[in-house]
């Protein structure tokens, strides 16, 4: 597999803000990811890895190393619930419980349907709006259960 | 009892635009000083106003910046890092500058760069804070074409360019020399200190890492002068900063408030009281990784040396507040777990330490605790901290569960007595269990 064209073009100038190639790395998985539905293949490492002269194990071990990557398929949204404690203080484990009923999934798990991957996370940095979960990178703050039905019910 | 503001002071509908910016005088600090002040002027000023580190070790900026090699001798490329990779739960405040008021964010950033002779900055934002990325780099842009960032800032001989970096979820970054090695694209393990970064930074080159809020400060301060920012907060520790206050309160909120303003008005003014009519039995007084102390200790000044006399630490300001109904225990669960997924296992004190601690809270809170585990919990720490570990993981692991055991020994010994957490929400049954790690 070889990285798309657009996404060289854009990694071509991404290199220019760096002095050595491998300092892209992390802003360039970013993109991968992005453009992949979620999540970053074993070819996708090597093509990486190529393009920025590392070898394919440096990318997977920098890879396993960041939660935000993913090495597996995930349905077509994430729900990032955060269960650290400001979250945890004020009902994340509610928040847990009614995202998980309402789409299907379980905790770190796929729903049937593959619409929704459910995860647990560490702070978000919304610890004065919590409860809080990530739904697709944006950050849905104080939440109750109405909120969490009308976010989760908007979404395609 | 009003109080000078400054630091939210901007903040409206579209602060975060260069145009608002500039309707309220922003970039004039960055033209006066290319214009009038020496690099070594812009330092001494920094160094007069007494500004602290606002990222947790509240080191003084001023000293900092000195320690970068002279430009004369050292002839090195030099780079400013910045640390917006917030991420010590409780702490949400540098995301406020951010994403309400980049362009105050990004004039900061070129006054220190231009003190510590950096032609290249780099602002290390965590992957999750889009809004934060998004909202500074359309200001990086902004300030681009109207010729404040690039070659020759303001027609100066000042050129210098500052680049966002995203990272990807590792609290460990925000360690300042795990987010230089993450910023070089590998895994992010703190390095070994001294050399320190003034000397062997970024690519081994001269670096200082600055936090958000302190190059905040920083046109604040050459504005108005070192006198005006220390007629501010306490002799110590003087301006203003940034509190998140978070957790059992009525009104959650970031507030600024001068250094040594009294805890409990935070709580109790600021925060509009404990909710649902109850009392404080315990808080964080700057995030996870501080101890917490006992309600009864509320009425302490909020500042570095005063919360250290209490027996705990400023950290980055984030008062976390528990209610009568809370229990410590499951709180230091939900910590210790946290320590556990972020510890990046270089150290063997602190990759099994926080997963036997971890380990030893969940099995108290779950009702099969055994005395000795309290004992184990005190030993186990001490094993780990102070200065155990190449950096301070490990001590933010450690400090809290000293505290508890400490300060709320009588509830550990109920949970292993009763065999059960004597104060659990009965509704928790019904719900999943949550998955420790989830990738």
């Amino acid at each position: 597999m070889v990285l798309k064209e657009a996404l060289v073009r854009e990694f071509d100038e991404l290199l220019t803000h760096y002095p050595d190639k491998r300092s892209a790395l992390i802003p360039a998985l970013h993109r991968v990811q992005e453009e992949n539905g979620g999540w970053i293949s074993p070819e996708l490492m090597e093509a990486l890895a190529q393009y920025l002269d590392l070898s394919a194990v440096e990318v997977f071990g920098v890879v396993t190393f960041y939660p935000m990557f993913r090495i597996r398929p995930r349905g077509k949204h994430l729900v990032n619930v955060c269960h650290n404690i400001s979250c945890d203080l004020r009902g994340a484990q509610d928040v847990l419980a009614k995202v998980c009923d309402l789409t299907g999934a379980t905790p770190g798990g796929t729903s049937p349907d593959g619409r929704f991957t459910v995860a647990t996370v560490e702070c978000q940095g919304a610890c004065t709006a919590a409860p809080m979960f990530e739904l697709d990178g944006v950050f849905h703050e104080n939440l109750d259960d109405q909120k969490i039905e009308q976010i989760l019910g908007g979404v395609r | 009892m009003s109080r000078p503001t400054y630091l939210l002071d901007r903040i409206g509908p579209d602060s975060h635009t260069l145009a608002a910016y500039q309707k309220r005088g922003g970039y004039a600090a960055l033209r006066t000083a290319l214009k009038g002040k020496t690099p070594a002027e812009v330092v001494d000023v920094v160094k007069a106003s007494g500004l602290r580190g606002r990222g947790g070790a509240g080191f003084p900026t001023g000293m900092k910046w000195s320690f970068m090699p002279d430009p004369a001798k050292d002839k090195r490329p030099r780079y400013l890092a910045i640390n917006a990779d917030e991420s010590e739960p409780g702490t949400c405040k540098d995301r406020v500058l951010m994403e309400r008021d980049p362009h105050g964010v990004i004039e900061g950033v070129l006054l220190a760069c231009y003190a510590i002779r950096a032609t290249t900055a780099y602002i290390y934002v965590r992957g999750e804070y889009r809004l934060s990325y998004d909202r500074l780099q359309a200001a990086l842009d902004e300030a681009r074409a109207a010729g404040l960032l690039g070659r020759k800032i303001q027609g100066s001989d000042f050129s210098c360019d500052i680049w966002m970096h995203k990272g990807a979820g590792a609290y460990i970054c925000g360690e300042e020399t795990g987010l230089m090695e993450s910023l070089e694209g590998k895994r992010g393990h703190p390095r070994p200190k001294p050399p320190f970064p003034a000397m062997f930074g970024l690519w081994g080159q001269p670096t200082t890492v600055n936090n958000v809020e302190t190059v905040f400060n920083v046109p604040f301060i050459l504005e108005r002068g070192a006198d005006w920012f220390r007629s501010m907060g306490t002799k110590a520790s003087s301006g203003n900063l940034l509190v998140g206050v978070s957790g059992h309160v009525n009104k959650p909120g970031v507030y600024e408030v001068p250094f040594g303003v009294s805890c409990l008005e935070l709580v109790d003014g600021y925060a509009g009281g404990v909710w649902k009519g109850r009392k404080l039995k315990a808080w964080f007084p700057g995030g996870s990784s501080t101890g917490m102390l006992p309600g009864s200790a509320i009425d302490v000044p909020m500042e570095h040396d005063a919360i250290k006399n209490a027996g705990s630490m400023l950290g980055t300001a984030a008062l976390i507040a528990l209610d009568e109904r809370a229990c410590t225990v499951r709180a230091m669960e939900v910590v210790a777990r946290f320590y556990d997924h972020e510890s990046c296992g270089q150290c063997s004190q602190c990759r099994e330490g926080t997963q036997w601690l971890s380990q030893i809270f969940h099995r108290i809170e779950s009702g099969r605790g055994r005395m000795e585990d309290i004992e184990m919990l005190a030993t186990l720490s001490k094993s780990m901290a102070p200065g155990k570990t190449i950096c301070a993981l490990s001590d933010a692991a450690a400090i809290p569960t000293l505290a508890v055991v400490k300060h709320f020994k009588d509830e550990l010994e109920q949970h292993v007595l009763e065999q059960r957490c004597p104060l659990a929400d009965p509704h928790a049954a019904k719900r999943p269990a949550a998955l420790a790690h989830s990738h």
